[in-house]
């Protein structure tokens, strides 16, 4: 009797739980969240990694993730980032935020972590919507988009508009590293991971400020099915938040703080 | 630049770098602050000590930002700190629910002026109530000194920092800018950590040495679980104010009237008693060092021969809740009061006194 040898070509991230089953079918969270967990382990730092869970859906990221997890008031992660790293540089920090954490409630910290060029990894998951509050309209809503709270669609002359946050992050003196990826396809997911893989270097070499925004769907908000709300994605976000890379200081600079740059 | 700081020595000190030099000594590895009168000069003396020290000063975009940003270095397991006065410190109640919440240890400082609203820059005791109930939402306390001059200031601050890391709990002084920038001399005593501060190390996230996973939360969805830490919370609580409670009783043996007041106000009711005894007025003082937790019992003691008490205090009545719940209408309590920049006056204190001394059962004194 011959014996096969096995090889695993795929299996669970040490940095990731198997027991995590939280979020809705068709739902980005997951995916990014074992990005960051695929990450953790391919930089070697699972034991000193400290991941913040935001207030919104991913609340719940302690659940999935296998490294140290705080839970931060709403909006606050980047203050609280701000406090791990600067008190322990040793640690490395992930900063996960929706979009009403991070460019509603939050934008004030957001803005000046990201000036003040502190060293942490942004994962910011924009899904156009208040996902764990039952769908009102977030700073990311689409003009147009209906909400709970814009049943009627965003209307720009009373409510604004949709904001870009790596364009608005673009000029501030402190940021290393802005890339806008969405999780709409293998290929676009591996694109995500490796701007993810960049905002892990920079922030584990203390360059900056790093944010990785993620266009991600939210099928039970938006009302739809997982297949049409990629489609949906695919032919309505990706206009207004384009993929790309924003900012790259490059791998030999630094980013320079200071006041005025 | 530490060779300079004369420790051991008597200096002259304003009472909110006094402060400073505690946290520094205490062994503060980050301090975050924002601007605010009348607690600048301790935010200014941070962000030149830490920094000769090596260690973190960050002039924050917002109170919320400086609270959670302690929130941060807690989680880590780093001493940390945050200063500011009343308005900024009701921003700072979001996080220090959570930190109170979470367990995890922080000092901070009010420099009290008037409110409410953006009040004025004016000495104040009126944030009483936000200090000793919490003062964000949820069941939760914080320890909570009511020092009396510089050199409880650097003492309580010393102390606040061992507390909050022996209990895992938020704790604070409540001074007043009188207090915060006054000149007084005292004695820089060498940081001594109270016996058996537990280690962090168990707990403190990022740390390789603890390579399971550990969550540190304020989130507690499964049924029955918050109520259950919040039972924990109050049984550690309750430990607090058997371990810590802290009062001081001047001349209370033989007085027909105790003035009951801490900070501030209790260093005019000193002078007072001294003048007023001149006069043959027996007069004694109770001063709550600890506002939270606080001095229940030993007043409730006092209550059962000193049948008239007048509190005194720059707050429109909050302690004299506090004193009225002591004594359990064992004794009269009376009160005179000020605000927002409003200081009680010695010879006004004396009229009252012998108002109450002279007024009849039943009867309650009150300057406004
Ligand atoms: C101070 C405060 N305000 C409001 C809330 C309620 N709340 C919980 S989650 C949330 C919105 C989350 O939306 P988002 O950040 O977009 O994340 P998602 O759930 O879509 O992933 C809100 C408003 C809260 N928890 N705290
Ligand atoms: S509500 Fe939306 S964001 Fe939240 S888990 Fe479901 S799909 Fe994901």
């Amino acid at each position: 009797m011959g014996t096969t040898q096995m090889k695993q070509v795929f299996g669970m991230p040490e940095a990731m739980k198997a027991e995590g089953r939280f979020y809705c079918p068709g739902c980005g969270h997951g995916i990014v969240h074992r990005l960051v967990s695929e990450l953790v382990d391919e930089f070697g730092v699972r034991e000193r990694t400290v991941g913040i869970a935001p207030v919104g859906c991913s609340v719940f990221a302690d659940l999935y993730w296998n490294f140290d997890v705080v839970s931060a008031a709403h909006g606050r992660a980047p203050a609280v980032a701000t406090g791990i790293t600067r008190a322990n540089p040793n640690v490395v920090c992930v900063s996960y935020q929706g979009d009403g954490d991070l460019a509603a409630i939050g934008t004030a910290e957001t803005i000046h972590a990201a000036n003040r060029g502190e060293s942490f990894v942004t994962v910011f998951v924009n899904n156009a919507i208040y996902g764990m509050t039952g769908g009102q309209m977030a700073p990311t809503t689409l003009i147009g988009q209906k909400s709970t709270t814009c049943q009627l669609g965003r209307d720009p002359a009373i409510m604004g508009y949709p904001i870009r946050v790596c364009e608005l992050l673009q000029t501030l003196g402190g940021v290393a590293f802005l890339a806008r990826g969405v999780v709409d396809s293998p290929k676009n997911v591996l694109t995500v991971k490796k701007y993810l893989k960049k905002a892990f270097q920079y922030a584990i070499d203390k360059k900056g400020y790093t944010l990785v925004e993620i266009v991600s769907p939210c099928p039970t908000n938006w009302g739809m099915t997982p297949p049409e709300a990629m489609d949906w994605l695919q032919n309505n976000m990706l206009d207004y938040f384009k993929p790309g890379v924003y900012r790259d200081i490059g791998e030999e600079a630094t980013v320079e703080v200071e006041p005025g740059n | 630049m530490s060779e300079k700081i004369p420790i051991g020595e008597k200096v002259l000190m304003k009472g909110n770098e006094a402060i400073g030099e505690a946290a520094v000594q205490a062994g503060c590895r980050a301090f975050f602050g924002y601007p605010i009168t009348p607690q600048n000069e301790l935010t200014a003396y941070m962000s030149k000590r830490m920094l000769e020290e090596g260690r973190v000063f960050i002039q924050s975009e917002s109170e919320i930002a400086a609270i959670n940003m302690c929130f941060g270095a807690a989680t880590v397991g780093e001493r940390s700190m945050t200063s500011s006065s009343s308005p900024g410190i009701s921003l700072k109640q979001e996080g220090i629910s959570y930190m109170a919440s979470a367990e995890l240890p922080v000092f901070y400082v009010n420099v009290n002026r008037g409110g409410p609203g953006l009040g004025n820059i004016s000495p104040a005791q009126s944030d009483y109530f936000q200090a000793t109930r919490g003062g964000g939402h949820g069941d939760y306390r914080v320890i909570a000194f009511g020092p009396s001059d510089v050199q409880e200031l650097y003492d309580f601050t010393m102390l606040g920092f061992d507390l909050a890391d022996k209990y895992r709990n938020p704790a604070m002084i409540l001074a007043d800018g009188i207090l915060g920038q006054m000149m007084e001399p005292l004695v820089l005593k060498p940081y001594e950590p109270i016996p058996d501060l537990p280690s962090k190390q168990p707990w403190r996230l990022g740390d390789p040495s603890t390579p399971d996973a550990l969550l540190i939360t304020s989130l507690i969805l499964n049924p029955g679980g918050m109520e259950e830490r919040n039972f924990m919370l109050q049984k550690k609580y309750e430990t607090i104010i058997e371990n810590e409670t802290r009062y001081e009783e001047v001349m209370t043996d033989d007085a027909d009237v105790v003035i009951v007041a801490y900070g501030t106000a209790s260093r005019i009711a000193r002078s007072v008693m001294e003048t007023a005894r001149e006069e043959g007025i027996k007069v004694g003082l109770f001063r709550p060092i600890t506002i939270w937790p606080y001095p229940y019992d030993p007043l409730n003691k006092l209550a059962d021969r000193v049948k008239n008490m007048l509190v005194v205090e720059m707050s429109l009545g909050q302690m004299w809740e506090d004193v009225r719940l002591a004594v359990e209408g064992k004794a009269r309590v009376h009160l005179h009061a000020r605000t927002a920049g409003g200081v009680p006056v010695q010879t006004e204190i004396i009229r009252d006194l012998k108002k109450v001394l002279a007024s009849k059962d039943g009867e309650i004194v009150r300057n406004f």
